[in-house]
């Protein structure tokens, strides 16, 4: 009984103590504090975490709290205005905007969507892949490590006679969005029978939530094979592969091959404006002889009168507007140190000129060059 | 025939004075009666306002499973007119634009095999763990022993998850999984999927260990409820100490074990972080198991996968339609379970007469 | 030997009768002795099994958890991510918020719930259909809760907030606290119930200071198992209160909880966040049973006190 006592008095004092160094460390917030809720993308997280640190810094008035709950849900909760802002890594779909009418796409940084592998004895970059191969890999078609398709590509390798396991995500993502969308491109067989989507009916394979959850699978059992980001990718150590581009070279992805993406991309220096639809903004095959194929940009996403989205003041909106303004700004800096690919000064004028469009009721936010 | 017609319209009359008469006489002596009670005896009403709040706060549960129904209810009312009875037997899952397609039969599939293993495997441990701490170990074992059982209760199952997905799975996958697989892989298709580890099979058995303190704890606390004289007759009569236990102990504790296992089910059935980290996030008709090293998928994980994620409407009322699915589930195993166990104390009490 | 008496068929057929009985008897009673052996070595085996496993889950939660705790990680917001700074002040804040907003709002409606059942009420169709649909309540999957707190408060009130997270915790909750009030209660002797009406005292206060105050260990015991429960669920929570990296700011608005939290942390790919992870699950497990021990020693410190029989 008495050592009963003892303990609970331990426990709740264990107890208090926690409560009351949490209280006293706590910020006091003054009357000018501003909180923005933002939420959507696992792909650009990082970055935007880093950004969230960065920008209090410059402006400790202004929290930003972005969670990570995926492109679907980023455009969920950005569509049903339960938060201030969303991201995706798709753009909005034809019936997304018209369930969200007056959507602006603002892109923030670029990526690509590296395959990892986990073949014993085989390090990384040294596996070369095509889309149609990969695309039978996920739909079950190629089943084995040592098949004569893949063996082709990489004629001086020995590979097992192992099954493959071929690893997806198993939440809804912006990266199985782009990843999809590449194989579409790349396998008439896969656009007909799966199609791209944030979410499909995947053939064959295990499903692991989040890139993190692939990149374990891919870690911890041999034989597999996934789609993780690049950053992701380049964190964890993990090996990926060279892919065939537009031009017929095996690239792997990186920093400097997802910029080449963009910067030959044809549509990079003709995007559609802001509140126009972007379905037709694709990276994926882009020209050039050191691109990667599978690149990506990611939006924000906001409705162009702010006012639109009930829980946003006329304060609240200019806080959001400047804090994008300088994400695409002074931000970028800090893009390649986690893997991110900055955005090109063509594509930052483009932004401007769509934050330039932002209104609330009326009254233009946007005080930037 | 005029003055007939007069007197009986003046009987009549007189008649309903009659009545009003008495009846206002009866609301008077009511009135009084009220008044006089309502202020003599204040603390009547004390008791009906206490009464009024009880009766509240349990119509208050009713409420809470009223909205449940509603809202589970009118969100699948989408995807039911959309697919009509084939969302339970359809097994595929195509969120797609334009080629929307959904049906939940995998996943009711796997739900329940994985929760058959949970209770396969988690009840007759606890059984035996509850034998242990109530018939056999002496008071300084079993008191901590069931302490630190009870305290494990209230681990939360997502821990459970993270060991699972860090640890137990390598154990499974090297001592259980890779020896089934090279010894019969090849002549048998059961065991025929490369093991991953991640399937519904580890699934079934950490969602086992999982309901292990709760029902070995409750198991515990209903054998040990059975009187000891039950137990010293059984001994004098000669009996072993299972003999004891199947004669004098589990006739009493049937009903209480029933109910622990009925619980550890529920517990199975509807957790969710646990199972989507381990179970291997099959989608559509591949999530049905072709082996005991298949990845599958449950009705929870589903939806905890995909909910966040989920903009197109039908999409939403799909994963919904998946929520009113277990809804179903839960309550046939509560009827199911109710049922057994007042046959049980039938037969029981049958027998104690 | 029995054998060679009982091959002696000189003897009358009562005799062979006698020693054929004592000769099964003899040959059952090591079979029985076999299946008695049996079964304890299989009740040991599981409990040893039950230790190992159950130990690994604590060992790993306490060795890796280790790791990451310090008074930075208890008190700090998340640094950025991949930095390793920070730590996890918000998710806990979080959580005895929204927990302890839960509970205020499940213990009395499920305890009240419970007097109503076992006090007033008989079998008729709605106490019955009470008891039933809390039994379903209980078992019902915590994900479908939450789907339903999404729809009905973050939808309509048009942001995830901590009630949206209370109320679906709550709903978790109060059919627990309902059903073991109402078995506890109905333990308590009927002596002192009509002790008390003899007396003349009102039964409101029957119930609340007689058979409650003798009933109040295996009460708050309900309570405990509720908000252990609670405490540990993050599925409802995923779903309303969103997550975040601030410190609490309003009951409108978003907040962070620890299960969620470390839902969150083992999805990223850093090793520093899987030990935060950790750290976060050996907090929560310290938290509840933190609880769990002082309510018990709450609910005991009387006994001490009064030194009566309490019940």
């Amino acid at each position: 009984m008495r050592n009963q006592r003892l303990l609970g008095l331990i426990a709740v004092g264990l107890l208090s103590t926690m409560i009351i160094s949490v209280s006293a460390s706590q910020k006091s917030f003054a009357q000018s504090q501003v909180t923005l809720n933002g939420a959507g993308a696992t792909f650009p997280f990082p970055l935007i975490d880093t950004w969230r640190v960065a920008y209090q810094k410059v402006h400790p008035s202004v929290n930003i709290n972005y969670q990570s709950i995926g492109s679907g849900g980023g455009v969920k909760q950005f569509t049903a205005k339960t938060v201030d802002f969303g991201a995706s890594d798709a753009p909005l779909t034809a019936t997304e905007r018209k369930a969200a009418p007056g959507a602006v796409q603002i892109p923030e940084t670029i990526g690509s969507v590296a395959i990892a592998y986990n073949v014993p004895g085989i390090p990384t970059k040294t596996l070369k892949f095509t889309g149609p191969v990969l695309a039978d890999i996920f739909m079950g078609k190629i089943t084995k490590w040592n098949d004569p398709q893949i063996q082709a590509l990489n004629p001086g390798t020995s590979l097992p006679a192992a099954n493959i396991v071929a690893v997806h995500r198993s939440d809804g993502s912006g990266t199985t969005f782009v990843w999809t969308a590449y194989l579409s491109k790349a396998s008439p067989s896969w656009n007909q029978t799966i199609g791209a989507s944030k979410s499909v009916p995947w053939p064959t394979g295990i499903g692991a939530p989040g890139n993190e959850g692939v990149a374990n699978a891919i870690n911890g059992s041999p034989n597999t094979i996934g789609y993780v980001e690049l950053n992701y990718a380049l964190t964890t150590g993990i090996p990926y592969a060279l892919i065939k581009n537009a031009a017929g070279n095996f690239i792997a992805p990186s920093l400097n091959s997802t910029q080449a993406a963009v910067t030959n991309s044809p549509i990079a220096n003709s995007l559609p404006a802001g509140d126009q639809t972007w379905t037709k903004v694709s990276l994926l095959n882009s020209p050039g002889s050191n691109t990667y194929p599978i690149a990506t940009f990611t939006y924000l996403l906001l409705y162009k009168d702010l006012s639109t989205n009930p829980r946003l003041d006329q304060t609240k909106a200019k806080a959001l507007v400047d804090f994008i303004s300088w994400a695409i700004t002074d931000g970028q800096k800090l893009a390649a140190n986690l893997g991110y690919v900055p955005l090109p000064a063509a594509v930052v004028k483009h932004d401007q000129d769509t934050l330039k469009s932002l209104t609330f009721k009326g009254t233009p936010l946007f005080t930037g060059p | 025939m005029l003055l007939i017609g007069n007197c009986k319209i003046i009987i009549a009359v007189l008649y309903d004075c009659r009545g009003v008469l008495l009846f206002s006489q009866n609301l008077a002596n009511n009135v009084n009666k009220k008044l006089s009670s309502f202020f003599l005896q204040g603390k009547r009403r004390g008791d009906k306002i206490f009464y009024i709040v009880t009766i509240g706060a349990a119509a208050y549960t009713l409420l809470m499973l009223a909205l449940i129904v509603y809202t589970v209810g009118d969100g699948s009312q989408k995807i039911f007119s959309f697919e009509g009875i084939k969302f339970f037997t359809g097994t595929n899952w195509n969120s797609v634009e334009g080629r929307e397609s959904f049906g939940a039969l995998p996943y009711i599939i796997g739900t329940l095999i994985s929760a058959g293993i949970a209770v396969a495997i988690g009840v007759p441990i606890s059984l035996g763990i509850a034998i242990f701490l109530s018939e056999m170990a002496s008071s300084k074992i079993s008191t901590p022993l069931s302490f630190v059982i009870e305290l494990l209760a209230a681990v939360p199952s997502i821990i459970y998850g993270l060991w699972a997905l860090f640890v137990f799975r390598f154990w499974i996958l090297n001592l259980i999984e890779m020896p089934l697989y090279n010894a019969f892989g090849q002549s048998i298709p059961f065991f025929g999927v490369t093991p991953f580890g991640l399937d519904w099979f580890t699934a079934g058995i950490v969602l086992g260990i999982m309901i292990i303190p709760i029902v070995s704890s409750i198991c515990r606390e209903v054998m040990r409820a059975v009187p000891n004289t039950q137990r010293e007759a059984a001994y004098s009569l000669g009996a072993t100490r299972w003999e004891t236990v199947r004669i004098a102990i589990f006739p009493y504790a049937k009903s209480g074990i029933l109910g622990a296992a009925m619980l550890g089910l529920g517990r199975a059935i509807g957790e969710t972080m646990l199972v989507t980290l381990i179970i291997g996030n099959a989608i559509g008709a591949a999530a049905i198991p072709t082996s005991l090293f298949s990845p599958s998928q449950t009705l929870s994980s589903l939806i905890a996968n995909e909910f966040n994620e989920a903009s197109s409407d039908l999409h939403l009322s799909a994963l919904i339609g998946l929520g009113a699915v277990l809804l179903i589930i839960t309550m046939v195993i509560n009827i199911a379970a109710r049922l057994l166990v007042s046959r049980m104390v039938k037969v029981s009490a049958g027998v104690k007469e | 030997m029995l054998r060679s008496r009982g091959e002696n068929l000189q003897e009358g057929p009562r005799t062979n009768y006698k020693e054929r009985l004592q000769d099964i008897m003899l040959r059952r009673s090591s079979r029985r002795r076999l299946v008695d052996k049996v079964v304890s070595i299989s009740a040991i085996f599981s409990v040893i099994l039950a230790v190992i496993l159950l130990g690994s889950i604590l060992i790993e939660v306490v060795i890796n958890g280790a790791r990451a705790l310090s008074i930075n990680f208890l008190t700090q917001p998340p640094g950025a991510i991949g930095s390793g700074l920070g730590g996890i002040g918000p998710a806990i804040e979080g959580t005895l918020i929204v927990v302890g907003l839960a509970s205020a709002i499940g213990a009395p409606v499920g305890v009240l719930a419970g007097i109503y059942l076992s006090e007033f009420a008989g079998n008729g169709i709605f106490p019955s259909s009470v008891r039933f649909f809390s039994d379903v309540l209980v078992g019902l999957p915590s994900i479908v809760i939450g789907i339903v707190a999404y729809l009905s408060l973050v939808l309509t009130l048009g942001s995830f907030s901590v009630w949206a997270g209370a109320l679906a915790l709550s709903i978790i909750m109060i059919p627990i606290v309902v059903r073991v009030t109402e078995e506890t209660l109905k333990v308590v002797p009927n002596s002192m119930k009509e002790a008390g009406h003899s007396l003349g005292i009102p039964k409101r206060t029957i119930i609340l200071h007689i058979v409650l105050k003798s009933a109040k260990s295996g009460v708050i015991t309900g309570i405990i198992l509720a908000i252990s429960r609670i405490a540990g669920e993050t599925a409802p929570l995923i779903m309303t209160i969103l997550g975040t990296d601030l410190f609490f700011t309003s009951l409108t608005g978003p907040v962070d909880a620890l299960p969620l939290r470390i839902w969150r942390l083992v999805s990223q790919p850093y090793q520093y966040a899987h030990d935060f992870g950790w750290g976060a699950a050996l907090i929560l497990i310290l938290m509840v049973l933190g609880m769990s021990l002082g309510l018990r020693l709450l609910a005991h410190r009387r006994r001490f006190k009064i030194g009566t029989i309490a019940a």
